[in-house]
């Protein structure tokens, strides 16, 4: 059976039609959500992708982070469901409180746009496909791109192996500690600020790197089938 | 009928570029003096007699300021009357 993985609308998102093309590139079912959705309609895997949700309003990710299609999301991932949020999906899923820390405007004041290398450290739902410590280059768009979260949560996160991706140069962000991407204690909700759904191809992107985190989740979903 | 008042700013820790830039700006404008200015948001609430402050400290904490990189303060005005 095709798995069937959410790929969620909210005003203001740019980035969901990418998404879903990488969710059938890598032989999933995409299967379009709606922010007023209560119901998952039964998806495998649920991707909250990147652009501006309500305009950015109050702060990036807070107001759909409260939109109704949420709940089903939070209590979902709970109870293990892969969750990858992409850019201002990341910034979603902070608000939610399904990741530690937060996203804040970039040190520079700058919108930066352009392709960047990752380390890829942690083995996760959305990265098993990767051999812990490769490299991958997707494009990073983000004006609010900066991870922050105190001390304490930081060294948490490295000591429990949850920063999944780091910049492999210093985070031209100055997201702390680089970190471009982070999990769940679980490692089945990822996100990061970079966008992997831009990199599928190279006829559009920066090459194909990015369909691992795809693929991946499929062969987690698979073998737990 | 209150009016209520809810400031949030980044929190001290919290590097805040934004202010900085505003900072820098009034040096070009011959200000000196201002040693730091850090940028938060305003909000005014009109709210009715239900809402009491443990209401008011909820909705601060859980929509308007986001705890990991901000810090709050509400202010309750008389009728308006600061």
């Amino acid at each position: 059976m095709t798995a069937r993985i959410g790929v969620i609308t909210f005003p203001g998102t740019l980035d969901d039609v990418d998404a879903a093309r990488a969710v059938r590139y890598a032989g999933a079912e995409a299967v379009s959500l709606w922010h007023r959705d209560t119901d998952l309609q039964g998806v495998d895997a649920v991707v909250v992708p990147g652009g501006f949700s309500y305009g950015d309003y109050l702060r990036a990710g807070a107001i759909a982070a409260r939109s109704p299609v949420m709940g089903p999301v939070v209590d979902a991932a709970r109870r293990g469901m892969p969750v990858l949020g992409i850019c201002n999906g990341f910034q979603i899923l902070c608000e939610a409180g399904l990741l530690p820390g937060a996203l804040v405007r970039n040190t520079g004041l700058r919108f930066i746009c352009r392709e960047i290398r990752l380390r890829v450290e942690a083995d996760t739902a959305w990265t098993s496909g990767f051999e812990v410590g490769s490299a991958i280059t997707v494009p990073l768009k983000s004006g609010e791109g900066r991870f922050v979260a105190d001390a304490e949560t930081l060294d948490r996160l490295e000591g429990e192996g949850r920063v999944v991706f780091r910049y492999a140069e210093p985070a031209p962000n100055g997201a702390l500690r680089d970190i471009a991407g982070v999990c769940s204690t679980d490692g089945r909700v990822v996100g990061l600020m970079p966008h992997p759904e831009h990199a599928i191809d190279p006829l559009t992107g920066p090459g194909a790197d990015g369909l691992g985190l795809f693929t991946s989740v499929l062969g987690r979903l698979t073998a737990a089938a | 009928m209150a009016r209520v008042i809810v400031d949030v700013l980044p929190k001290a820790e919290i590097l805040d570029p934004q202010g900085q830039a505003v900072a820098r700006a009034m040096g070009r404008l011959g200000v000196s003096g201002v040693a730091d200015v850090r940028q938060g948001k305003h909000f005014v609430l009109e709210v009715d007699d239900s809402v009491d402050d443990a209401e008011l400290e909820r909705i601060a904490e859980t929509l308007l300021a986001n705890p990991v990189m901000e810090e709050w303060i509400v202010r309750r005005e008389r009728n308006g009357q600061s």
